[in-house]
């Protein structure tokens, strides 16, 4: 199967006051399409950096980034811009939702700067928000959600563009265990849908739901291994407890 | 993203503080408003000047006998008659430019009707005065040229003489006034024509023939004309008919080349422009300054953009990591500036018409408003809100995504 991520001899390195910090030093990685990969490593491993320039947020300072075809390193602004928009889905550990903002009009977000209709842009908000099981809830507020529902939220304007490839930076960072749980076994039905899911954390127990583990350390990759990965069972309605 | 969907976003997002939004407003509401009404005003102070000048008669030249000198005190013009009626009938018949031509011999005298009395300005003339000052009768009918050859004591009264002496809604065409005790026959009343430039009534005044004025008003020498000129020049060769008559006076009075005129001559077209030009000055100084905080209102504007781009720099990051390029959060930015500018425009042209009518209603002033200074007021705090959003718009535009995500 062809790689949806090719990463070849990535470094990176940017300037933080007067020293030059080498986040990146020369990391190669395939992703395929379907994969569950969890990316692990201390703090200062360089995942979040690895991360930023899978997503697209960054490009690598040398070596080579093909991602679904396309060589990231040569786009421009609006070209990466594009690239996020339609081929990557982001779920942060802070949710980033826009505040004071329905979750519909939340999750439309991608889908208006994809150009698409006002009536278009609300059945497919309405659909990816079902699918994250909060179509009752599409008109409330973030402030009016619990930690996990916001993350839902978020994980629904993440697919709501159907992307190759979601990136998950800590998503249960700021949730309990049981609503962590919750928001995994998604990612992980998500998984079997045919997306593929990348999953930065630095929490074993997280990384235990994917199909491959990625240690980073120094910006170098330390170890990759498949593995049986562990299946989430949220406890039933636990839901149910929050208003 | 569309245009109409990132003003949807602007206007939201302005709302969301309305009162600073309001605030960032004021600047332009008050240039705006200020630059309206002060044009408005000035514009109407022109028209004003520019009607009571066309009141007095167009292509209007005044020719006023020279001054005298003794042991080197100048008389001052009028103060001795130089003029001829031999002049007068020259300059009707020799000069081209020359439409019409009139004497106005004036004095003031007490009228009385057979109850009332009234103290005015008594003009001797001849019917071309009328047409010269482009006078309609209001009711009866002018003197004509033999009431002036055969020195009939008839007389034409100006409106507010005509309401003083017979009260307003009396038509006095028929009756008899006395003027210096003798009975003059009133033939005609003059339409009203208002106030001079100078805030004279126009309207407080009776014509007779000048053969009458001269027999039984005031006497005069035989050959000299005891008053000035009035002539009315072919349209627009009023500057042309001043250097023709002046030429065909000095001739006619023997002046030496490099002499002084015995005579001035007044050009009533070109004073009018000279006032007119002194009013549009003072209007485009007051403009100017109510410009100012037009711009004043833009720095505003840019102000409290740079504040919000700080303040929603997490936004922003959401915004680009969802797939917003740079040029679509400019557009974002760009347009709420515009948003805000283009508000206060709008609400400055309301309170810019509103401020000049209450002015004008309270002072009397005239005004006028321009369509084109509204168009131009809101067009300019338009660009304003352009040119100050553009900066902070940019800013925004350019933040590092990864950055814009972290901040806190």
């Amino acid at each position: 199967m062809r790689s949806l991520v090719q990463l070849d001899d990535v470094t990176n390195t940017y300037r933080m006051g007067e020293v030059d910090v080498h986040a990146l030093r020369g990391v190669t990685l395939s992703i395929s399409d379907g994969e569950f990969v969890a990316i692990m490593g201390a703090s200062g491993s360089g995942k979040s950096t690895l991360m930023n320039v899978i997503g697209c947020l960054d490009r690598p300072t040398l070596g080579s980034y093909e991602l679904a075809g396309e060589e990231v390193s040569r786009l421009d602004r609006d070209a990466l811009a594009a690239m996020r928009n339609r081929t990557l889905g982001f779920v942060f550990q802070s949710f980033n939702l826009l505040s004071r903002t329905s979750a519909l009009e939340n999750v439309e977000l991608p889908l208006v700067y994809a150009g698409l209709s006002a009536r278009e842009r609300h059945a497919r908000a309405t659909e990816a928000l079902t699918r994250v099981g909060l179509g009752d809830r599409v008109h409330h507020h973030p402030n009016q959600l619990s930690g996990g529902q916001q993350q839902r939220v978020a994980i629904a304007r993440a697919i709501v563009t159907h992307p190759r490839l979601l990136l998950a930076d800590e998503p249960t960072g700021n949730l309990d265990t049981r609503t962590s749980v919750e928001v995994m076994a998604l990612l992980q039905e998500l998984g079997r849908d045919g997306i593929t899911v990348v999953l930065v954390t630095h929490e074993a127990d997280v990384a235990e739901y994917a199909s491959r583990l990625v240690v980073l350390r120094d910006g170098l990759v330390k170890s990759d291994e498949r593995r049986v990965p562990r299946v989430a069972r949220p406890a039933p309605a636990a839901e149910e407890a929050i208003p | 993203m569309n245009l109409l969907e990132t003003l949807r976003v602007a206007v939201r997002a302005l709302r969301r503080n309305k009162m600073r939004s309001f605030l960032t407003t004021l600047g332009i509401v008050i240039g705006v408003s200020a630059v309206i009404a002060m044009v408005a005003i000035g514009e109407g102070a022109k028209k004003r000047v520019e009607e009571s000048f066309a009141s007095m008669g167009s292509d209007l030249l005044i020719v006023l006998p020279g001054t005298t000198t003794r042991g080197g005190a100048f008389g001052g013009f009028g103060s001795m008659p130089t003029l001829t009626w031999d002049d007068l009938r020259a300059i009707r018949a020799e000069v081209p430019s020359v439409r019409a031509a009139a004497a106005q011999l004036r004095a003031n005298a007490q009228v009385l009707s057979e109850d009332q009395n009234w103290t005015t300005s008594i003009t001797g003339t001849s019917p071309e005065l009328f047409d010269i000052r482009v006078w309609p009768i209001g009711s009866g009918a002018l003197f004509t040229a033999s009431d002036v050859d055969s020195g009939n004591k008839v007389a034409v009264l100006g409106k507010t003489v005509s309401d003083k002496l017979f009260g307003a809604g009396t038509d006095p065409v028929g009756l008899t006034v006395r003027l210096k005790n003798i009975p003059f026959v009133v033939v005609g009343v003059l339409a009203p024509k208002g106030q001079s430039p100078m805030g004279q009534d126009y309207d407080d005044v009776v014509f007779v023939p000048q053969s009458a004025f001269l027999a039984k008003i005031q006497g005069g020498l035989q050959k000299y004309i005891n008053g000035a000129l009035v002539i009315g020049a072919t349209p627009g060769q009023t500057t042309r008919a001043e250097r023709q008559i002046s030429e065909l006076l000095r001739d006619r009075h023997r002046i030496a080349p490099g002499g002084d005129d015995d005579f001035s001559i007044r050009n009533l077209t070109e004073m009018a422009d000279a006032q007119q030009q002194g009013v549009s000055t003072i209007t485009t100084l007051l403009a100017a300054i109510a410009a100012v905080s037009l711009v004043v209102g833009g720095i505003g504007i840019m102000n409290i953009m740079l504040v919000s781009v700080t303040e929603r720099t997490r936004e922003i990051g959401i915004r680009m990591a969802v797939g917003a390029r740079p040029r679509d959060i400019l557009a974002q930015f760009l347009v709420e500036a515009l948003t805000l500018a283009v508000a206060g425009g709008a609400i400055g042209v309301v309170l810019g018409i509103g401020g000049g009518r209450w002015l004008a209603a309270h002072f009397g002033w005239p005004m006028l408003i321009r369509p084109d200074i509204v168009v131009v007021s809101v067009v300019f705090s338009a660009v304003v809100g352009v040119a100050f959003g553009i900066y902070p718009a940019r800013k925004a535009s350019q933040l590092d995504p990864i950055e814009a995500l972290r901040f806190e």
